[in-house]
């Protein structure tokens, strides 16, 4: 059996229950929901990590938040609020939320010490601390968390498919259906294809975020080894 | 949402199975993991530049959705798809991918100094690793195998949807049915499972590594 036949297939590509539009349904699920996340994790995450109270407890959600199987709250919530994108991207959002949350928080309070007193001793204000100091050092942690938190929602984002969602889970909806496997298996083969290639784009802008936050002059490099 | 307790007490034979086989689909191939992890971890830790290219590797097959996995091993594996060794494997997979890197995090961490006494009283490099260094390193994989165990348990209802799922199955069963009840039970019974394996993993680490107690782990 041809694995590829699916993919080969140009007829599949287009249309409206074509890949392409299906890409298109996935990726837009995925970016409204890690979007709506960061909206809310964000500034909260920026609160706890500053003022470092609730750390354990966006630590211990986070923790609790990994034994939620996905499938029975996707079901519930369909059975609950009814289909719709809307529902499904809460949905999630929600699931997103954990990671960004935890990442942003851990970011801003392990954001280097000495930069935070010394830009207090410059008569920066707490806000100023915050923007100037705390959240440009804690981008390289927060990057990482929102590709996590992608992931996430790309993974879950198929399996809502099997819940009257879109997305490309609905080409291993009509695989299953009609026992195509190589249908399956295309459709399996595009969603691990964009996961990956999502997992390395936010990979690298990660790194260059990282670059940017590195000590750059040789005092800076003298000062960074002292409590590395 | 109204609970039919009853519907509860007429299937518990069938719900105490799925139980089981969720605990097995889960736990196996975390242990398995750990097994192929540690002299993984060892090798990788040890080869200094090729560490980096086989951790971007692993962190590539562990951004593949579990669905994915569940859909292409069959195919990679020349087995049918509803076959629960799929399942197993790709669960496997995550937890390599997960556990190596807390592996070379843990050896990476044991201080030089460790390192040189033991070297100065004597140990060669394999009995310094075995009876030095890995212990050092337990703590950090054992906090990872709880994170590796906890998703293991997540992932296994979402195998339901290419075949067996275990407690999946209540999961389906519900929605198909439009009933709460089978539904609430699975999402509940399989928190349940998640914090019961946690725990008791938690307290294998501290029984097991004495010399970790009063140390933070990350």
């Amino acid at each position: 059996m041809n694995l590829f036949s699916y993919l080969q297939d140009g007829a599949n590509w287009l249309g409206p229950d074509g890949v392409l539009t299906l890409l298109l349904q996935h990726l837009a699920y995925t970016g409204a929901a890690v979007a709506l996340a960061a909206v809310v994790a964000i500034p909260l995450g920026i609160l706890v990590g500053h003022t470092g109270r609730g750390f354990s407890l966006v630590v211990g959600l986070s923790h609790g938040a990994r034994a939620i199987p996905s499938l029975g709250l996707l079901f519930l919530a369909v059975m609950l609020l009814g289909t719709g994108a809307v529902n499904i991207v809460v949905v999630l959002a929600l699931l997103a939320l954990p990671s960004i949350l935890t990442a942003t928080a851990a970011g801003v309070r392990g954001a280097d010490r000495q930069a935070v007193h010394a830009g207090r001793a410059l008569g920066m204000t707490a806000g100023q601390v915050v923007t100037k100091v705390e959240v440009p050092l804690s981008l390289p942690r927060l990057v990482r968390g929102l590709r996590s938190a992608t992931l996430q929602v790309v993974a879950t984002a198929t399996v809502a498919a099997f819940a009257s969602g879109g997305g490309l889970g609905r080409i291993l909806v009509s695989g299953l259906a009609s026992r195509n496997y190589a249908q399956m298996f295309g459709g399996a083969l595009l969603i691990g294809a964009l996961a990956v290639v999502l997992y390395l784009l936010l990979g690298g802008i990660g790194t260059l975020v990282a670059r940017r936050t590195r000590p750059r002059t040789t005092t800076d490099r003298s000062l960074a080894v002292v409590h590395a | 949402m109204n609970l039919d307790w009853a519907w509860v007490s007429n299937n518990l034979s069938m719900i105490a199975r799925l139980v089981g086989q969720h605990a097995i689909l889960a736990v196996v191939p975390a242990l398995a993991a750990l097994v192929i992890s540690i002299p993984l971890g060892t090798l990788v830790h040890r080869s200094g530049r090729a560490s980096q290219a086989i951790l971007t590797v692993l962190g590539i097959l562990f951004s593949i959705p579990s669905l994915v996995l569940f859909v292409a091993l069959p195919a990679l594996l020349h087995n049918q798809i509803l076959e629960p060794v799929n399942v197993a494997v790709a669960l496997t997979i995550y937890s390599v991918a997960l556990l190596v890197s807390s592996v070379v995090e843990g050896l990476r961490a044991v201080p030089a100094t460790v390192k040189q006494s033991a070297s100065a009283l004597g140990f060669g490099r394999v009995r310094r690793l075995v009876r030095v260094e890995l212990p050092l390193a337990m703590p950090a994989v054992f906090a990872r195998l709880r994170v590796a165990t906890v998703s293991n348990i997540a992932l296994v209802s979402v195998a339901v949807l290419v075949g067996s799922g275990a407690l999946g199955q209540l999961f389906t069963l519900g929605y198909d049915q439009s009933f709460y009840t089978p539904l609430i039970t699975g999402l509940v019974l399989s928190v349940l499972l998640a914090v019961i394996a946690d725990v008791v993993i938690l307290l294998i680490g501290r029984g097991a590594l004495p010399w970790a107690r009063g140390r933070r782990t990350a």
